[in-house]
């Protein structure tokens, strides 16, 4: 009776996604496990659209490449605002009937969308977000994070820092519940002292006052934590100060998204995160020629975890159906499918369990880009796993 | 051309047709939207009050919006997890009872308009619009800072809270509710229009100088239209962190205050159901555009621009006959 | 915290505050001829810097991306002005808003239409680099002194224009009397064309200017806009003096109070919460300027009645 409306609906929605990747109509029917409905809600519109649209492009480049005909992905924009995302997620699910939730950016978006989504008994694969909310004691059977817990990254600059000798740390972060994870995450590894400790605010771009205490300061060296614009403004500004402290912090103020509008100001700084594009395996060397081959441009973390979020649902749906909810997640729980990081397999809380690795930042002719260093923290799994009450 | 408040009717019907075969057709989200739609329009009937009867341009109506949304999450968070809001000098409970929700969103929402509206009011003109902006940005800031409850990433409520007899997960339902409350609060604000109260206000709005002569407090009735202008947008937000089972900063933000004022400018302002028709047409344009491309904004903006150059006095003032008794 | 430290803060707000001038000069400059709230001025804004970093890609130069920048915000703020702008001269401030906020979502998406959703990159020519030694020992940042030292002249350049040029005079005129400056044979819609391209392009330079040490980025304009509105109006809409001593103001409660407000606060509190507290009302201190500065006086420092 309904299946004239979702057509419809699914027209006009994958229209906009499927134009823009010369994408053709997935086909029907499927050996294994039947049919998969996922529904990706990202952010595709305004100042934080470059990691959605990464997200998105390597999510469709992994179903692509599965070569999985039963799986079919519906497209939609959160605007990064948090009732919009809900409400796009409560269509997908109560009116196009999707299997599986993926794709959104941003912890605070996630936190709106992934108790909604597992209480109306569908899976949430987080390509990104980790909050420490759903990994402990708030974690659910059918929310799995492929990406990373969010202090994961920082724990990894933590443990660097302490490689390279940092004895008193200079540390900063937004004043945001993600900025005092990231401080908290650092604290946890790191050895040394913390001279100064200090939040600015969301979404700040000018840093000359914080740039002068650390002049003033006696660090030795600085983590920080400033995503998107707000790191692209801190390091540009940093590198002009002459200050020559070391720098550490996680991958999001140096991932490729934002690389090239930093430019030399980025050259040699140490970063964390679970993949680099130049990592030593044949599923990451496969990935970066097929999404250069396919966009034109070096992946960025975000498009490695959206093509690994889309690989692990592919290598379930070709073993259980997704009507079968208790196979289903055992199948994604087996985590049997071959990731771009090497190594991957899932905790009990159903996040990673996986390496961080210390990148740097090098120019390669043109282009900055990101080389892997060494292993950070080999096998780590977030401390808020003990709190979860999951067994299996 | 029509009389006004056929078109009225008329927006009333089609509001509650839409969802009524939304259920026949097993449409759920179509009921969705069209609560969310509902839920606009009496957050702009609320700011209708003040900026179309008062002509107080507030640009910080996020702010009682917010504040309606945050004691519904305050509330239910803490009936959820079983912890009382305070136990010393007094005990209180969190709720999950919607009615107890809207009363406690009602009254913090107007104490926050009143203090708010006490100092603002000293403005007036572009002044005015900027310094209720002021406001919502300080209450922004704060729920993005204040860690207790969930700073930035907000408040989860798992369960929509409960009215009596009902079973508001259904969203027929719930939407039932929200009309019931938009069509009361839209019946009440059409009284207090032609009570002398709103003629007053509407009289201090065309001409100050005149109602001052005549010996009218212009300053406490344009505080106790905001205070009431508040109240009616907090239960809007209360209402709205219902729907979605979830409150965070971005009730506060700025872009909320400027949508509010979209919707009314669009249906045409100090029209009683100027904010109810610019509320659904602005969630329509975003369903339907939104599917169209990835750079769909620019076609909202358009139409928006056209609207402004080309339908003066809004969507009811180019269908109306030019009757209404307010406004230019 | 030291005195050396303490004059290089007020340094960087003197700094910051000369930054959000630039663009609060065209906004007041635009409200007072012409009564028109523009919320699209931080498009041009974003339309300066990104025309700056196309054109430094390009050649590599950084006085032409300048020029570029101002070129490009003026052609496009006098194209706008043309075609809609000037058909809300006679609307109320509401509906100014609607149609001006339209045209942020326009030019918003028109421009990641145009660059794509990454962040763009623009730099610092390499004549500009690195810090400067200042008398009593403080390292400081070149760029930043230049910032400092243009907005000034581009103050000293508006004072100017506005008082002792033909053009200047019938600004005056036009924000005194509007009828009364058309009834003198005054073309005025070529002067509106005028003040608002010369707007644009003071937002554009602003934009250019900052997008070498910020993110050259689509919505980057919109904090910005809200902050020059805070400026604006502290300081009385209008007026350019107002504007000037605005901008230094909320430039330096900004940035002292970023510094200062967590070591208050840790002088009687333990010092994780001290830093949360003192961040936060850092956060939302400009506001409570403004909104303390409207309460005593309702038209800002500068404004008239």
């Amino acid at each position: 009776m309904n299946s004239i409306f979702i057509k419809q609906t699914i027209k006009t929605i994958g229209a906009a996604s499927a134009l823009a990747l010369g994408l053709t109509a997935p086909v029907l029917a499927d050996g294994h496990g039947g049919k998969v409905k996922i529904g990706l809600i990202t952010t595709l519109t305004g100042g934080g659209a470059g990691l959605g649209v990464d997200i998105r492009d390597g999510f469709l480049l992994g179903i692509k490449q599965a070569g999985n005909e039963g799986i079919d992905v519906i497209v939609e924009d959160d605007q990064r605002k948090p009732d919009i995302a809900v409400q796009v997620a409560d269509k997908m699910i109560q009116s196009e009937k999707v299997d599986i939730m993926t794709g959104l950016v941003f912890s605070n978006l996630a936190l709106a969308v992934a108790p909604a989504t597992t209480a109306q008994g569908k899976f949430y694969i987080s390509p990104n977000a980790g909050p420490a909310q759903l990994a402990g004691r708030g974690c659910h059977e059918n929310y799995f994070n492929v990406a990373w817990q969010n202090d994961g990254p920082h724990e990894a600059a933590g443990a660097t820092a302490n490689k390279m000798g940092m004895k008193k740390a200079f540390i900063f972060a937004p004043n945001y519940p993600a900025g005092k994870d990231a401080l908290t995450g650092f604290k946890r590894m790191f050895e040394g002292e913390i001279e100064t400790e200090l939040f600015t605010k969301l979404g700040q771009t000018d840093y000359a006052a914080e740039i002068a205490q650390m002049r003033a300061s006696d660090a030795d060296g600085i983590f920080f934590f400033a995503p998107g614009g707000m790191g692209i403004s801190f390091l540009k500004q940093y590198a002009d100060s002459g200050i020559d402290l070391p720098l550490v912090g996680p991958a999001f103020s140096f991932d490729q998204t934002i690389l090239p509008a930093v430019g030399d100001a980025a050259e040699g700084v140490l970063n964390t995160a679970q993949w680099a594009p130049d990592l030593d395996n044949d599923a990451s060397r496969a990935f970066v020629e097929t999404f250069k081959a396919e966009y034109g441009r070096i992946p960025s973390i975000y498009a490695q975890q959206g093509f690994d979020t889309a690989s692990l649902i592919a290598s379930a749906a070709a073993k259980a159906d997704v009507k079968d909810t208790d196979a289903f997640r055992a199948a994604l729980r087996e985590a049997d499918f071959v990731s771009t990081r090497g190594k991957f397999s899932f905790g009990n809380n159903q996040h990673p369990i996986q390496d961080f690795w210390v990148r740097k930042v090098v120019k390669d002719g043109d282009i900055f880009t990101n080389t892997a260093v060494e292993v950070a923290i080999a096998d780590r799994q977030d401390v808020y796993a003990a709190d979860c009450p999951l067994k299996w | 051309m029509f009389q006004e408040r056929t078109l009225d009717i008329f927006v009333l019907l089609i509001l509650v047709i839409v969802p009524a075969s939304a259920v026949v057709t097993d449409e759920p989200f179509t009921i969705t939207l069209a609560t969310r739609a509902v839920i606009f329009a009496l957050a702009g009937v609320g700011l209708n009050l003040a900026l179309g009867q008062g002509g107080l341009v507030s640009f910080g109506h996020a702010a009682f919006f917010g504040v309606g949304g945050y004691a519904m999450g305050i509330l239910a968070s803490h009936a959820q997890n079983y912890t009382p809001i305070m136990e010393t000098p007094f005990l209180i409970e969190g709720t999950n009872s919607m009615p107890v929700i809207w009363l406690v969103a009602i009254v913090s929402s107007g104490l926050v308009a009143l203090l708010v509206g006490a100092l603002s009011l000293r403005t007036s003109g572009v002044y005015f619009i900027m310094v209720t902006l002021a406001f919502g940005q300080m209450f922004y800031y704060f729920t993005i800072s204040w860690p207790a409850y969930g700073g930035e990433d907000g408040l989860s409520i798992y369960v929509r809270n409960q009215f009596p007899g009902l079973n508001t997960l259904d969203p027929i339902q719930f939407f039932g509710i929200c009309f019931a409350l938009l069509c009361i609060v839209l019946f009440l604000v059409d009284r207090l229009n032609k009570s002398p109260f709103g003629l007053a206000l509407n009289g201090a709005h065309q001409n100050e100088e005149r109602a001052l002569t005549v010996g009218i407090n212009v300053y406490r009735l344009r505080l106790v239209a905001f205070v009431i202008s508040g109240a009616i947008t907090g239960l809007a937000g209360a209402l709205f962190a219902d729907l979605n089972r979830f409150v965070s900063p971005t009730m506060f933000s700025w872009q909320i205050s400027g949508e509010i004022m979209i919707f009314i400018i669009l249906g045409g302002v100090a029209r009683l159901f100027g904010p109810v028709v610019g509320a659904a047409l602005f969630i329509l344009l975003e369903h339907v555009l939104g599917g169209l491309s990835d750079y769909w904004f620019i076609y909202l903006g358009v139409i928006l621009l056209a609207v402004v150059l080309f339908a003066k006095g809004g969507i009811i003032g180019k269908l109306a006959k030019r009757e209404a008794g307010h406004g230019q | 915290m030291n005195m050396l430290l303490l004059i290089e803060q007020i340094l960087n707000g003197l700094q910051f505050g000369v930054m959000l001038f630039l663009m609060a000069a065209g906004l007041t400059l635009i409200f007072g001829v012409m009564g028109l709230i523009n919320l699209a001025h931080g498009s041009l804004y974003m339309i300066g810097a990104f025309a700056a970093a196309a054109v430094a890609g390009w050649t590599g130069n950084f006085l032409l991306a300048l020029i570029a920048s101002m070129a490009a915000a003026a052609m496009i703020g006098a194209l706008i002005e043309l075609s809609v702008i000037r058909r809300l001269y006679d609307r109320d401030h509401l509906e100014q808003v609607l149609a001006t906020f339209a045209m942020i979502l326009i030019f918003s998406e028109g421009t990641r239409w145009v660059f794509g959703s990454f962040p763009l990159f623009l730099n610092i020519p390499d004549y500009l680099k690195g810090t400067v030694t200042l008398p009593g020992g403080i390292e400081y940042s070149l760029y930043r002194l230049t910032i400092i030292g243009i907005g000034l002249a581009v103050a000293v350049g508006l004072f100017l224009l506005i008082s002792k040029t033909r053009v200047g005079m019938r600004i005056r005129a036009g924000e005194n009397d509007r009828e009364m400056i058309g009834a003198l044979g005054v073309d005025i819609s070529v002067l509106y064309t005028l003040v608002f391209a010369l707007g644009a392009a003071l937002a554009g330079l602003s934009g250019a200017l900052v997008g070498a040490i910020q993110s050259v980025e689509v919505g980057m304009g919109e904090p910005v806009l809200i902050l020059a509105f805070v400026v604006i109006v502290i300081g009385g809409i209008g007026s350019i003096k107002g504007a000037l001593a605005g901008a230094v103001l909320v430039g330096l409660t900004d940035t002292l109070g970023r510094t200062m407000l967590p070591v208050v606060f840790g002088s009687f509190m333990d010092p994780s919460s001290a830093t949360t507290v003192g961040s936060a009302l850092a956060s939302m201190l400009i506001y409570i300027l403004m909104a303390g500065v409207l309460i005593f006086k309702p038209t800002g420092l500068f404004g008239g009645s």
